[in-house]
């Protein structure tokens, strides 16, 4: 890590979004993971995103468990409101603070030892309660605050630092996330900006529950040879399966796709993502062919990355409960509570 | 009228033993809301086990124109249905009491009792010739019992048709079968027994201005009125009715007129982990949310509370308190979490903890919860019980003030956050040890970063040791502030006596009706019932006022006096024990023995001698 403070001045000549900010406004704190830790990218992608998509940052809300992963809430758009929780419960703190205001803007950052392990279960269940959130895991198949331990998305055969081989099955959250009705599955490498920032700003917008499992190597317990989450292995076995671009409301889709080839998904708020099959058999809309052809890559140690499934249009967890558009926080007292008349009324049944 | 007849008036105790899930708390109903509904005081305790189907259950009816609260101990009437308790049960009859049991089938003579009136009413047999279809034969030979009962004790039975009536408003014909099992049985004990018994109803006008609630309903009634919006929760025994209700409640008054769309969340969680970080994720986020859960989900959620209470999160958790340890005895009471409740989460922790009565107090306790738990920024967890929580309870009608706005506590709104140069989450500005907070999405200068990791009066991670121990020590100041906010102990005192006698939560009717019992044998105690920790300065002032004191509590470590010899500064060889935790609600005659057997050991083992 660094030591040295980052000075607040932005020069005049830096480009500003529809809000008239810079990147520099999306910023956090100083990082302090280990010098080339693909977190950090990670942060620098969601600032990208960020500031490419003009979110207020005090409308955005940074959620994250425990772990190097979680720590990274606090590295990005310090104008957010950040909580940092307790070791795999991000998704129940999401789940409250939307149910209480869910006009904000959601982001969770998490690890595969967050998500994976004691966080399996919230994790499952924010995806069936469909929870508007943007859920990104900083996937490295390693410990790193504790040292270098296998995490539950270890490969078979992959080795440690220390030596030793991981001979248990990894789970895999794309693969988890696709047969638990996820409506937006995607994954990515935390090296390939290009990719991950369109795909941080279709999540961001998505209606729903959308997941990005970003492949992002610990440089200092899992990047040896012999591991399968190194940023060496990583590079080999990536492929890009389709190619997404973000194309916000106000913006006119200008690039030229072939027919056929592209596959425009209008978002909740009229946002639209077109999605570009790099692989002419692979439809990003059926969910059984899409979990079968990740699963047949996976055996053959071949990471599919970009937008992997979209499923618009299936209701959130406010659609279903069926609560009002505007915040749940700011309803008025007023509206909330039967008064002395009501209270009457009720205790009737109760002579 | 004999002294001896007139005593039984209005003043015993029926107690009924069935199967659950033979429709036999609809007959209890019937029997104790009618009794209610003839103006007498009435309480209800229900004995069931952790089951749906087929295991025995005992519902107990105390009539009582004293309006006592608590079990007394004593059964006067037995209703024994359930032939597998039959012969427990005839055993518990008071000498001088009755038995009424199902005739069809001989009794072995080996249950028989010299000492008691029996009454054989012939009820499957009258049911059988009367109703078709096994279910309802079953269902009915319960209603039949009522009918009996109806006829022995001089029952308004207008007021059981009328019961019918609106608990079938919307199957008539129902009333009609129902109807038929009340008058069945009603008409066999008119024909065959002398009716009334001595020991009867007389109409009393006692219970107007009064309901019967139990307290679960009660909690959840003042969580709706407090304005609570988020509900989650995970199932549990004995803490489900209150999130029912809750439901139940807001499903009636909680849709909006014009947009039919619902103003509150209820979510089920997958377990009592995530529910309580929704409660806090939502209350960070400034709704009113709660939960509700019994011991086990307490363990669980502890590293929550702990986050809650450092990070300074409101939080409203009902604990409706079951048998522990481990999974216990699901559907039996005791007072068992307090000392867990009282320092939920590891490292330097306290909890502010309300403890209820009754049902009454479930009301406004919730209600205050919401206002101490956004008033104070760290959980308020409201310790009912079994007792408390699933029986009946009378209590006076509640009574709500329309000038009632809740109390948000410190929350700066956008134009304060406006006037500030810069927002600091942590700094005490007004020396009570309460920051100020602000709500996400509300003004750019008022994003903070909240954690449960080290961090600085202005937000900021730390692991420096002086700004950590500043936060730790200011936390302190606020749980002075807690001990002046939280409800004062309730205090009975003449100041003469040398002797008092504390409790908390559901203990207290057993308390109140063992003082009255204990004054007509010539002992005076002095009362103290603790409505909440931290303790108020007067519950030190009663514990130092007095030189012998009884701490009655149910569980059997004696956690309550534990946590007065810790928190306040009473000498230990002051405090004695009066401990219940049989599982079954603490009854007066448990406490008069207590206290007898430590000032008058003789007279105390004359009376178990002769009992």
């Amino acid at each position: 890590m660094s030591f040295i403070a980052k000075p607040k001045i932005a020069h005049p000549s830096l480009p500003r979004n529809a809000l008239g900010m810079t990147r520099r406004d999306y910023e956090g704190a100083l990082s302090t993971l280990c010098a080339g830790c693909g977190h950090d990218s990670i942060t620098a992608a969601i600032v990208e995103a960020c500031w490419g998509i003009a979110i207020e940052p005090h409308n955005l809300i940074k959620l994250s468990g425990i772990g190097c992963s979680s720590k990274t809430t606090a590295y990005f758009v310090s104008g957010a409101h950040g909580f940092n929780s307790v070791h795999g419960r991000m998704p129940s703190i999401g789940m409250g603070a939307n149910a209480a205001n869910r006009r904000l803007h959601y982001i969770g950052v998490s690890g595969d030892g967050d998500t994976l392990s004691i966080g399996l279960g919230q994790f499952c269940h924010a995806i069936r309660r469909n929870l508007n959130m943007l859920y990104i895991i900083e996937n490295n198949g390693v410990y790193g605050l504790t040292k270098g331990q296998f995490s539950a998305s270890a490969d078979i055969g992959s080795k440690a630092k220390k030596g030793e081989t991981n001979f248990q099955p990894p789970i895999d959250p794309v693969v988890l996330a696709m047969t638990l009705g996820a409506t937006f599955v995607a994954r990515s490498f935390s090296g390939d900006k290009e990719q991950l920032v369109p795909l941080i700003e279709a999540g961001l917008n998505h209606n729903g529950f959308a997941l990005i499992d970003v492949l992002s190597p610990c440089v200092t317990f899992n990047d040896h040879e012999g591991s399968t989450k190194s940023y060496a292995y990583t590079r080999e076995h990536y492929e890009p399966a389709v190619h997404t671009d973000f194309i916000p409301l106000q913006q006119e889709i200008t690039a030229q796709y072939a027919p056929g080839e592209a596959l425009p998904v209008v978002l909740h708020d009229g946002s639209r993502i077109v999605l570009r099959k790099l692989d002419s058999d692979y439809d990003p809309t059926d969910r059984g062919a899409c979990t079968a052809t990740i699963q047949e890559r996976l055996k053959e140690e071949e990471y599919l990355t970009g937008l992997l499934f979209i499923g618009p249009g299936l209701p959130e967890f406010h659609e279903l409960n069926e609560t009002p558009d505007g915040p749940l926080n700011a309803v008025p007292y007023e509206m909330l509570c039967p008064g002395s008349a009501g209270m009457k009324k009720i205790l009737a049944r109760y002579r | 009228m004999s002294s001896s007849e007139s005593k039984m008036i209005n003043d015993f105790v029926i107690k009924i033993a069935t199967v659950n899930g033979t429709g036999s708390a609809s007959a209890n109903m019937l029997l104790m809301k009618s009794i209610f509904r003839s103006g007498i005081p009435v309480m209800g305790k229900n004995y069931f086990p952790s089951n749906i189907q087929g295991l025995p259950t005992w519902y107990e009816i105390r009539v009582t124109k004293h309006g006592y609260v608590a079990c007394s101990g004593r059964v006067d009437i037995m209703v024994a249905m359930n032939a597998e308790t039959y012969s427990k049960d005839v055993r518990e009859v008071a000498a001088g009491g009755y038995l009424v049991y199902d005739s069809t089938w001989p009794r072995p003579a080996l249950l028989k009792r010299e000492d008691i009136t029996t009454l054989g009413v012939p009820f499957a047999k009258l049911c059988n010739e009367n109703f078709n279809g096994v279910r309802t034969r079953i269902l009915m030979k319960n209603i039949c019992y009522a009918g009996v009962l109806a006829a022995l004790l001089d029952l308004d039975i207008e007021h059981i048709r009328q019961l019918l009536a609106e608990t079938y408003a919307k199957k008539p014909q129902l009333v009609a079968s129902n109807m038929k099992a009340i008058e069945l049985g009603f008409n066999y004990a008119k024909a065959n027994f002398d009716c009334p018994l001595p020991l009867r109803v007389e109409k009393m006008d006692m219970t107007s201005g009064y309901i019967m609630m139990d307290g679960n309903t009660a909690a959840a009634l003042g969580c709706l009125f407090a304005g609570a919006t988020v509900a989650a929760w995970y199932p549990i025994t004995p803490s489900t009715s209150l999130m029912d209700a809750f439901k139940a409640f807001s499903d009636r008054n909680r849709i909006d007129p014009q947009t039919g769309r619902k103003n509150f969340a209820f979510i089920q969680a997958e377990d009592e982990l995530a529910a309580i970080g929704m409660v806090i994720g939502a209350s960070w986020n400034g709704a009113r949310a709660f939960t509700a859960t019994s011991g086990p989900g307490i363990s669980l959620m502890n590293e929550f509370l702990g986050l809650a209470y450092y990070a300074e999160v409101p939080a409203v958790v009902f604990d409706i308190q079951r048998v522990g340890p481990s999974t216990g005895m699901p559907t039996r009471t005791q007072q068992s979490d307090i000392m867990t409740c009282a320092y939920a989460s590891h490292g330097d922790t306290r909890q502010v903890c309300l403890y209820p009565a009754n049902a009454e107090e479930c009301f406004y306790m919730a209600v205050q919860a919401f206002d101490l738990a956004e008033r104070l920024q760290t959980p308020i967890l409201v310790l009912s019980d079994i007792d408390i929580g699933m029986n009946d309870w009378m209590c006076r009608e509640f009574k709500w003030d329309d000038a009632y706005r809740p109390d948000r506590g410190k929350i700066l709104d956008k134009s304060a956050i406006e006037k500030l140069e810069k927002f600091y989450r942590y700094v005490d500005k007004d020396g009570d040890g309460i920051p100020y907070r602000t709500l996400p999405g509300v003004h750019p200068k008022g994003a903070y970063f909240t954690r449960g990791s080290g961090h600085t009066q202005f937000g900021v991670y730390t692991e420096d040791s002086a700004d950590y121990q500043l936060l730790l020590d200011r936390l302190l100041g606020k749980w002075a502030t807690a001990k002046k906010l939280v409800p004062r102990a309730v205090i009975d005192a003449t100041a003469s006596s040398e002797l008092g006698i504390v409790s908390l939560g559901s203990c207290d009717g057993a308390v109140r009706e063992a003082m009255d019992l204990l004054s007509a044998r010539g002992v005076a105690l002095d009362y103290m019932r603790v409505r909440a920790f931290p303790f108020s300065e007067d519950v030190d002032r009663f514990l130092a006022a007095h030189a012998v004191i009884f701490i009655v509590e149910q569980n059997r470590d004696a956690q309550f006096r534990a946590l007065l010899t810790v928190e306040t500064a009473v000498e230990k060889s002051k405090l004695r024990s009066i401990l219940h935790y049989a599982g079954l609600p603490i009854t007066s005659r448990f406490i008069v023995d207590g206290v007898l057997a430590e000032i008058r050991p003789d007279a105390a083992s004359r009376a178990a001698a002769v009992r």
